[in-house]
């Protein structure tokens, strides 16, 4: 039987195509871009190789640390976020509108598969001032203030980046926490109810507790999602005003593709992928935690 | 007594639908809307009449057809080829026994980790030197590509939790591996593979990054690079065609999502590993 299971010819005709086109489209360029990163310039003005100083030009460089520093401080911003809110509507779902939960989830998860560009020019118009003012301005003269122009400002536009990624994926990150919550046993919620722990403090001392490993990995998804943010930001403001909301994705395809240097592009997205891979880590041995666990 | 108990919660959750449904609402409304009415009527007020030109305009001036015809030639492609690629993958890694096999899946796995920025810049380069710039065949090759190492993962998952002895006895009766392949384990799969279809389709036919960097003619642009310049050119100009045409894509994936609902939630919270 052994030698059927591992019959040479259908692994390699099963196998064969996948790993061929990986290996070509993926792992080759991300050793081909390592290589970059020790080169300045382009295909057409030529490459130079200047070994490491593309790393110190990227600790020198105050644009590089300004879209570094936005990306750390947008991803902490709207991960915490995501996490409390989603928490908060899963244990809606879970023990006010217990069976009822259908509809509301239903509403509250659609702008989760909208595409990111369409929901970014949405917002732009929400928040406009001036002659076509959105009703978010409308209202706030209404209720007697002065209407804020949202993106004249980076801390404006970022208030409205994050309310917008939260009214955009509060409901997937609901649905991701409410099929852990369903899996905590009824018998075990039910035992604490009659110890006599109720409303918040089953939530605190129970439900909490049992639901950290799947709170625990959300909150690292979130995180590795969030610090990878590009769309979004391009559409809403395009970065700006003058760059002030520019992340390290859109400051790396600037830097290719508006500057042509492709070796400190390679170098500022080789950060990046640093910084994603460090937070996988932990996503992975927190989920084996969680296997071997329950 | 037991209604007014329940009266904060029912306006709390009237609130939560109105906060998720007023923005979609409000865009609607303003996609029938004439520029003279964008500019003199307050910004809440209903259209003065159901007029669809704005439509047909985003329609005509913006090559919105030709976009979501683009997409679709983009997504379909690279979703069958990228099942069809990382079905076989994961059978041939989690079925099947040889040497070597766990470290090809962890190089596959890598490839979860790793931000479409780390190969956006050689990939450029060789599209480029190949001369495939002109045409979509980067984005479905790309597509393919990146969506591969979820597929292989979840597919592999979903395979483990069938019992070996399905495939051992298949064996034992005198079926090649191929065979089993196709007979036994893609019948047993089609759940697997449409939640996997499902998410993936999302995840291509909402990418920015991809189809920016190598859509270089409008005749190529996918609905999210169509949209992005169709508001650089009537962005502060014309609302009303903006606006229709923002309402075209979120109508678009309504319609979708209401006959997919329960499958797509399902789906993005299995897929929700992707990073």
């Amino acid at each position: 039987m052994h030698s059927v299971l591992g019959d040479k010819k259908a692994v390699l005709i099963l196998l064969g195509p996948a790993l061929l086109v990986y290996t070509l489209v993926k792992l080759v360029p991300v050793f081909w871009s390592l290589g970059l990163t020790f080169y300045t310039g382009n295909p057409l003005g030529g490459f130079e190789f200047v070994g490491l100083d593309n790393f110190s030009r990227f600790i020198a460089d105050p644009q590089a640390r300004s879209a570094l520093w936005f990306t750390l401080k947008y991803a902490f911003v709207l991960s915490v976020g995501q996490i409390v809110l989603g928490y908060a509507l899963a244990l809606l779902y879970v023990f006010v509108l217990r069976r009822a939960s259908n509809f509301v989830r239903t509403v509250v998860f659609f702008p989760t598969v909208l595409p990111t560009v369409a929901v970014a020019l949405l917002f732009n118009s929400l928040f406009a001032t001036g002659q076509q003012q959105g009703p978010v301005n409308a209202g706030l003269e209404a209720a007697g203030l002065s209407s804020v122009d949202w993106f004249s400002t980076g801390g404006g536009t970022f208030v409205v980046a994050i309310v917008m990624e939260l009214w955009r994926s509060m409901g997937f990150f609901a649905v991701l926490l409410y099929a852990g919550l369903l899996d905590i046993p009824e018998e075990t919620l039910e035992a604490a109810r009659i110890e006599g722990a109720t409303g918040w403090r089953l939530v605190r001392h129970v439900v909490l507790p049992l639901s950290l490993p799947i709170l625990l990995s959300t909150v690292i998804f979130s995180v590795n999602n969030t610090l990878k943010v590009f769309d979004t930001l391009l559409a809403l403001n395009n970065g700006g005003p003058g760059g002030e909301t520019t992340p390290l994705t859109l400051y790396m395809y600037r830097t290719v593709f508006n500057y042509a240097d492709y070796g400190y592009g390679s170098t500022i997205a080789l950060v990046l992928t640093i910084m994603c891979l460090m937070v996988t880590l932990v996503v992975f041995r927190s989920a084996r935690r969680d296997i071997t666990g329950s | 007594m037991r209604f007014l108990r329940r009266l904060p919660l029912r306006i709390g959750l009237t609130l939560l639908v109105a906060v998720e449904l007023y923005p979609l609402v409000w865009l609607v409304l303003g996609s029938f809307k004439t520029q003279d009415e964008f500019f003199s009527k307050p910004t809440w007020a209903l259209p003065e009449q159901l007029d669809f030109h704005n439509y047909t305009e985003a329609w005509a001036a913006g090559g919105l057809g030709r976009n979501v015809l683009n997409s679709v030639l983009v997504t379909v492609p690279a979703l069958v080829l990228m099942i069809a690629l990382g079905v076989a993958a994961a059978y041939a890694l989690e079925v099947m026994v040889w040497r070597g096999r766990n470290a090809v899946l962890l190089a596959f796995l890598a490839g979860i980790m790793i931000p479409g920025q780390m190969i956006l810049v050689p990939l450029f380069t060789v599209y480029f030197e190949i001369g495939l710039t002109n045409t979509l065949w980067p984005l479905i090759i790309t597509y393919t590509v990146m969506g591969l190492p979820l597929t292989v993962f979840l597919m592999a998952a979903y395979l483990r939790a069938i019992p070996r002895e399905v495939f051992e006895s298949a064996t034992v009766d005198g079926a090649g591996m191929l065979r089993s392949f196709f007979r036994i384990a893609v019948p047993m799969m089609r759940n697997a593979i449409v939640t996997i279809a499902l998410v993936e389709f999302f995840s291509v036919w909402n990418d920015l990054l991809i189809a920016l960097t190598f859509t270089t003619r409008d005749e190529l642009a996918t609905v999210q690079v169509g949209l992005l310049q169709f508001s650089d050119e009537y962005g502060s100009t014309q609302y009303g065609p903006l606006f229709a045409a923002i309402s075209i894509n979120v109508l678009g994936i309504l319609v979708l999502y209401l006959f997919l609902n329960k499958q797509i939630m399902a789906g993005l919270a299995a897929g929700s590993v992707k990073g």
